[in-house]
């Protein structure tokens, strides 16, 4: 059992879920309620961690980050330490990878909200940003809890992205999924058999923290 | 500046469907803007909120400009103090009745807000239900939180937007009733959207009638309906006239009310309410007959000394609308056309107006 593994999984899983929910919030609102051309374009590019293989995401990164890229650049002027194969590098690609995952839920949540209660709250005296905290948060919390266990389940098992990006460095960027991937090249199933009912039992919780908390809140309409 | 007075709308946009409508609206009156469903009237009541903006309009409420196109001027919708009854009442699902009247509270200081939320569920009987979810509330107990949130804004103008369109029938009069009292209580200039003529009858004060996005007839609800002036409603409706009088006098012996709305007095089966309540009343064209000398040993209570001010087709060959002036106020009479020429009806001729009791339609 790789226990160094499993703690950098789940502080990359937690630090995604806490640095992309508030960036996810803002971009589902603006594609759930703008009026804009190219919305359609930006909604694929957001879906698009969903189809494109992760090893060709994970090149395209890697190509990004790399240290010849102005990104890759800037970063290793300011840190002094190259951006790929790093716990930044790879936190920075598991924020691409998710964005489906967390803006889908809370677009489609805030864009079940009826208009009218969006009007009503303002005819109420609700400052616009008084109308979000309010009234468009709280209706769209199932899907912002829903989009919080799907990132943070999703970042643990993140295989083919995390390879390509982050490498296999002990406690820099040697996620649980990647060591068990070692383990069974090193024909220890044992260690390997027991990751991953970690990583099943993990996953198996999330879904039903989730299902939990959408009934909690369907009930309480 | 308290924000009172009359409200002025001026509005007209080109997309996405042509529209030119200028109205103003009395402090303290009810005016409804009446007319088909798509013809416009509800994108008014959401530009009077600031929620709808054209290029070329006016909204202004006491002298003050909520919308100015002209001088560049927007007060955004929140800032502005009008309270929106939406037509599915736009309750929302997570707060409590407290919570929702809360909410629109803002403008109050945190001390007064208890207070104030105590008064408001009174005024719209609702204190046993404070704590309750819009899921666990009936259609009718909706509608009077929705106008009770509306109210917590201390609005200048109250804007309904088919108030009774979600609602059957048998609620819809009394949620009628409740609102005309609603309306005595707290005196406030209300624009409300409606496509039921019995809203307008029972309700309003003065009658703005949009068709296509233009206004094509505006006055009070009792001129208008005492000329037959209203588009859309000939053919459709049965003429009668819509007016306010008051209680003059109660006779509990014989049950019956005495009415007065300027000249015209008129008894009618008992209506609830001191000397001096102001009743809305309607009396249909058909319920009005013509007689040229005053009869006798007939069940009938009202026998009016009128004149008669034109003969109009009446929407069938053999039907003429009698149009009559019993004093300063107006009525109308549906005859055949046999009656006019054997009773020789013209044009300024005294004529005597037989109102049955039962047939006046009081509303209080």
């Amino acid at each position: 059992m790789d226990w160094t593994a499993l703690t950098l999984s789940i502080r990359l899983g937690l630090l995604t879920v806490v640095l992309l929910l508030p960036l996810a919030f803002v971009l589902a609102r603006w594609l759930a309620f703008g009026r804009f051309r190219g919305r359609g374009f930006i909604e694929a590019l957001v879906a698009l961690p969903l189809i494109l293989p992760p090893t060709v995401l994970g090149f395209y990164l890697l190509v990004a980050f790399g240290r010849a890229s102005p990104l890759g650049r800037a970063f290793e002027a300011v840190l002094g330490h190259p951006l790929v194969f790093s716990f930044e590098g790879l936190l920075l690609a598991s924020l691409l990878v998710n964005l489906p995952f967390a803006v889908q839920p809370i677009q489609n949540a805030l864009a079940a909200i009826p208009p009218n209660l969006r009007d009503a709250a303002r005819c109420c005296g609700l400052s616009p940003l008084a109308a979000i905290r309010r009234v468009e948060l709280p209706l769209a919390l199932p899907g912002i809890a829903t989009a919080a266990v799907l990132t943070f389940a999703h970042t643990l098992g993140e295989f083919g992205v995390v390879l390509m990006v982050g490498g296999s460095i002990p406690g820099e960027t040697r996620t649980i999924a990647i060591a068990i991937y070692d383990r069974v090249q090193a024909f220890d199933e044992a260690s390997a058999g027991l990751m991953a009912l970690v990583l099943l039992t993990l996953s198996l919780a999330a879904l039903g923290v989730t299902n939990t908390l959408a009934r909690r809140v369907a009930h309480r309409h | 500046m308290d924000g009172s007075g009359e409200l002025r709308v001026r509005l007209r946009q080109a997309a996405p469907f042509p529209m030119s409508v200028e109205f103003s609206a009395p402090h303290g009156s009810v005016t409804a803007l009446f007319g088909p469903s798509g013809s416009g009237k509800s994108t008014v009541l959401r530009a009077i909120a600031g929620l709808h903006r054209t290029d070329d309009a006016l909204v202004a409420c006491g002298g003050q400009h909520w919308t100015d196109t002209a001088a560049g001027a927007f007060l955004p919708a929140h800032r502005r103090p009008v309270g929106f009854v939406f037509q599915d009442y736009a309750l929302f699902p997570h707060l409590t009745v407290r919570e929702q009247l809360a909410l629109a509270l803002g403008h109050r200081p945190p001390g007064e807000r208890a207070a104030r939320i105590t008064t408001l569920l009174a005024l719209a009987r609702l204190e046993g239900l404070a704590a309750r979810k819009p899921a666990a509330l009936s259609g009718g107990e909706q509608q009077r939180v929705a106008l009770a949130r509306a109210l917590a804004r201390d609005p200048a103008v109250l804007l309904l937007d088919e108030p009774f369109a979600a609602v059957d029938w048998a609620l819809r009069e009394s949620l009628r009733h409740e609102l005309a009292a609603l309306q005595r209580q707290v005196s406030l200039t209300v624009v409300m959207v409606t496509h039921d003529f019995d809203d307008v009858a029972k309700l309003a004060s003065h009658l703005v009638v949009i068709e296509r996005g233009s206004v094509s007839a505006a006055g009070t609800v009792a001129d208008l309906t005492s000329r037959n002036a209203i588009p859309g409603l000939v053919g459709t409706r049965e003429p009668a006239v819509a007016l306010d009088a008051h209680v003059v006098a109660q006779d509990p012996a014989r049950r019956l009310t005495h009415l007065a709305a300027g000249a015209l007095r008129l008894e009618v089966p008992a209506v609830p309410g001191p000397v001096g309540t102001t009743v809305r009343i309607q009396i249909g064209a058909r319920e009005v007959i013509l007689a040229n000398r005053r009869p006798e040993g007939l069940s009938l209570h009202n026998i009016l000394d009128a004149r008669i001010l034109g003969v109009e087709p009446g929407g069938h060959d053999a039907l003429r609308l009698v149009h009559l002036a019993v004093g300063d106020a107006r009525l109308l009479s549906l005859v055949t056309a046999d009656a006019v020429r054997t009773l020789g009806l013209a044009r300024g001729a005294p004529v005597l107006a037989l109102v049955k009791a039962v047939a006046v339609e009081a509303f209080a």
